[in-house]
């Protein structure tokens, strides 16, 4: 855990923020005055450490390092410093922080980021520190002030006072005093009975500003001089340009210039659509490069012959390979997930200004400690001169933690020598994704007489979201691509999970709850085979499996009550379950479906029991959970990315569909109460869903599906 | 120079006639609470009013709107308490919130028509706006909590 200082002190915030510039968002102001207030206010205010300040009127300013993307991490983390802090709900300001050391993750070498349902999971002691060290603050400077122990003096919502005397200062008064101290080394943290809002259902502080349009993202950016850029990209993976003709473009009106830039042609103009205009408008030859013969069809002929080899093995207990052979009954399948594009509603942008001796970026980031090295790289400044202004983020998903969209803003910026806005389109965002991996998977195992599990072979084939991202494969494993299948929480003795990279030029990246979303839908189906394959119950046959893993258990059963499991559906409706653990929480969810007579799946219900240790925002947790039970299901009906002669087919909504309103499901979320650590939210209910709905399929109609997305003329009634 | 009235406000904005209105609002009048999306009025987060009738802006070429009355979200009311406003943060509808003002729109242009929603004409007005978050089922009930109709549907 890294030591709490007191900045004003050491000097430290207030010369990063200066650098910095700033741009702040507080919510509780109108956007007009933002920039204006965040400039003036600071003066005025204590500050007793990165992440609290006070202002003489008691406004106590929360700064966030965090993006905020849905996930409420901008109301969460005034909560937990607040409750520490012992603050006054209605005096608590938030301000977005800009790229800077302070607020990295210790835990991630000290990575600015937001990502891996990672922010509570990691920072909540360290936020819930920062808190009660700043009221330890207040109370040591009320306790001299009054000349009394401070043993005899208490904090509560923004006022200290000397119980034996009733008197009383409130934080206003003591700000300046406190920012004084030295920050307390082992500040004394509440008992979860304490918690004052830690655990409840607080009003998001962000809804009124998404509610009337005020809220600015990424894409609403405005500073003066600015120009607006769209970048023609190579439609082939790994090409690039050969030579272009900007005659025509360079003809439309509002185009001011056409620049070659590393991912291809920017095309800037006074405005988007004379941007997109002058786009249509040019003439690219391209440098296709090596992939652009590669298809769908021929990735999958890939892999499937590089699954007939064994591969480095990410777990083995026992001799999976000799109780293969020594078994009676044996299956075996091949489980295929495609491709997926994140497609977060706000397509990707970024706006970007360098100047002669610093660079300023504004963008929805998921990682700041990234934009701000790219930042870096391109303009060649330093650190202390590359300034990131974090935006609301029109979903993220893992999309916004790449950097392509910020090197497109910052190199033509460079270029033109103005301020640049680039924003890609649905189309651009759509072809040229960080998707979630293809993957192959081969599965083998055995059951004894009774029906018991007692082989598991299972060999996945696919690239490395890590290898694409500048790490290695530990001992030829990339954990990414194993998360959710080496981890099979279920008791078999003769247990081998087999990872074989291939990597065939398309690029991959983290898609919510990445190695988990597909491999639970693997596995999770899998073993649904087994139990039919065994004669027994779905839910009875995996809780009698759990016998080492208590919290799988826990959620498992909870779903099947919460659910009826076992009761009489209505007919034509089946159910199906699932449980998966990923990112520190564990989900169960059953689903009700039934199948129209042209084959179309209706998920009627969704039953969800999440069990992710401690939590902060109740409401929070159940809209993430919500959210991805929508997210798993637009997934495992429509999602799918194809590729044929190096390019992505689908390009927009219409061929790359999400959920809608018509199809949503009734979904319950039920929440473990537990003090146990925090596990992360916006990832783990993901997981479960798509085998959940599949093994529900299987109920009803003996079909089991083994590739997604689900395809609705393989369920047609005949 | 074309005239257009937007929330109340007569404008000139200088742009080519097949510039689709959204771009003019989000880019000549600084109105940002329109969002892009798709650009194909698959999407729906670039839902405004025209006469009254819900819009997709990013296909509405802005000769086409001459003159007729156009409302955005900062236009809905004067202070964020429109009934669906208020509805929306009972129900704590918004995630990243990026659709949410095209949701609104074409929740309020359903209410004007439609005061008393059932659930299937929630979803025959609604399934054109789509969330990438998956906020539906509080949509729902912010709709309904809106028109006071929470005995007609919505999830619990």
């Amino acid at each position: 855990m890294s030591a709490i200082v007191n900045l004003s002190r050491r000097g430290f915030l207030k010369a990063g923020i200066a650098a910095g510039g700033g741009l702040l968002l507080g919510f509780h102001v109108p956007v007009s005055r933002r920039w204006a207030v965040a400039a003036t206010a600071r003066s005025e205010q204590a500050t007793l450490n990165s992440w609290v300040r006070i202002a003489r009127d008691g406004t106590v300013t929360v700064i966030v390092g965090q993006s905020e993307m849905g996930q409420g991490i901008m109301t969460s983390i005034p909560m937990i410093i607040a409750d520490e802090l012992e603050a006054e709900w209605s005096k608590v300001r938030v301000e977005q922080a800009p790229a800077d050391p302070a607020y990295g993750d210790p835990m991630r070498g000290g990575e600015q980021s937001t990502n891996g349902s990672r922010s509570i999971r990691n920072m909540l002691t360290l936020w819930r520190r920062a808190g009660a060290a700043a009221r330890e603050m207040l109370v040591t400077a009320a306790a001299k002030e009054w000349n009394v122990p401070v043993e005899e003096c208490i904090a509560e919502q923004n006022v200290v006072t000397h119980r034996p005397s009733g008197r009383k200062l409130t934080y206003g008064e003591l700000a300046d005093k406190a920012a004084q101290l030295p920050a307390p080394k082992e500040p004394k943290l509440k008992s979860p009975e304490q918690f004052r809002f830690i655990g409840k259902a607080v009003a998001r502080v962000d809804t009124p500003e998404k509610v009337t349009g005020r809220g600015i993202y990424g894409i609403d950016v405005k500073v003066p001089g600015m120009l607006i850029a769209t970048v023609q990209r190579c439609p082939v993976f790994g090409g690039k340009v050969a030579s272009y003709d900007a005659t025509k473009a360079k003809a439309v009106k509002g185009m001011r210039q056409v620049v070659q830039i590393s991912s291809g042609v920017a095309v800037v103009a006074d405005s988007y659509w004379a941007a997109k205009k002058g786009r249509d408008a040019l003439k690219i030859t391209w440098d296709e490069g090596p992939n652009a013969q590669l298809s769908s069809a021929e990735i999958t002929r890939i892999y499937a012959e590089t699954a007939k080899q064994s591969g480095p093995a990410a777990r083995k207990e026992g001799d999976a390979a000799a109780a293969l052979t020594a078994a009676t009954k044996t299956m075996d399948a091949v489980y295929e997930v495609p491709f997926l594009a994140h497609a977060t509603m706000e397509p990707m942008n970024c706006t970007a200004h360098v100047r002669k001796d610093n660079c300023e970026v504004w963008v929805g980031t998921q990682n700041q400690t990234g934009t701000q090295r790219t930042a870096m790289r391109i303009s060649g400044f330093p650190r202390e001169a590359v300034t990131v202004n974090t935006m609301l983020l029109g979903g993220g998903f893992g999309r916004r933690g790449e950097q392509d969209f910020v090197a497109d803003a910052v190199e033509t910026s460079k270029a033109v020598n103005r301020p640049v806005k680039v924003i890609w389109s649905r189309e651009d965002d759509v072809r040229h994704g960080h998707y979630r991996p293809a993957t192959y998977n081969v599965f083998r195992a055995a059951l004894d007489e009774r029906g018991t599990p007692v082989a598991w072979l299972h060999r996945i084939v696919a690239p490395s979201i890590g290898v694409q991202h500048g790490r290695q494969l530990q001992d030829g494993i990339d954990s990414l691509m194993t998360e959710g299948a080496a981890n099979l929480p279920y008791t078999i003795a003769n247990l081998q999970v087999e990872y074989i990279y291939k990597d065939l030029g398309i690029p991959v990246g983290f898609w919510r709850s990445v190695g988990a979303s597909q491999n639970a839908f693997i596995t999770e189906s899998f073993i649904d085979e087994l139990a039919a394959a065994a004669g027994k119950d779905a839910f009875e046959f995996r809780r009698d499996l759990l016998t080492k893993a208590a919290r799988h258990k826990g959620v498992l059963e909870l779903a099947a009550e919460k659910s009826d499991w076992g009761k009489p559906l209505p007919q034509g409706r089946f159910r199906g379950i699932a449980v998966a653990f990923s990112y520190g929480s564990y989900a169960s969810e059953v689903v009700e479906v039934s199948i129209e007579k042209d084959g179309k799946v209706r998920v009627h219900r969704v039953v969800c029991a999440l069990d992710c240790g401690t939590f902060i925002n109740p409401d929070t947790v159940k809209a993430q959970v919500e959210g991805s039970i929508v997210w798993g299901l637009t997934a495992a009906l429509y999602g799918a990315i194809t590729i044929d002669k190096g390019r992505v087919q689908q390009s927009n909504f219409h061929d790359y569909p999400m959920l809608r309103m018509n199809e949503m499901p009734t979904v319950e979320i039920h929440i473990v109460p537990s003090n146990a650590p925090a596990g992360g939210v916006g990832e783990p209910g993901v997981p479960p869903l798509a085998p959940a709905v599949c093994n529900a399929i299987f109920a009803g109609t003996g079909k089991r599906i083994r590739k997604l997305p689900i395809r609705a003329e393989e369920l047609r009634s005949s | 120079m074309i005239p257009i009235i937007v929330n109340d406000k007569r404008h000139q904005v200088d742009v080519d006639f097949d510039t689709p209105l959204l771009w003019v609002l989000r880019e000549n009048l600084n109105l940002t609470g329109t969002k892009f999306g798709c650009g194909i009025a698959q999407c729906g987060a670039c839902t405004v009013h025209l006469d009254g009738q819900p819009i997709r802006s990013c296909v509405t070429q802005i000769g086409s709107v001459k003159g007729k009355k156009i409302t955005t979200i900062e236009g809905l009311s004067p202070d964020g308490n429109h009934p669906l406003q208020k509805a929306w943060i009972a129900e704590e509808v918004p995630q990243c919130g990026y659709c949410q003002s095209g949701q609104i729109m074409s929740a309020a242009a359903m209410l004007a028509a439609k005061p008393k929603p059932s659930d299937a004409d929630i979803d025959a007005a609604m399934s054109g706006n789509i969330c990438r978050c998956g906020t539906y089922q509080r949509i729902r009930r912010a709709i309904h909590r809106a028109a006071g109709t929470l005995a007609l549907g919505g999830a619990k």
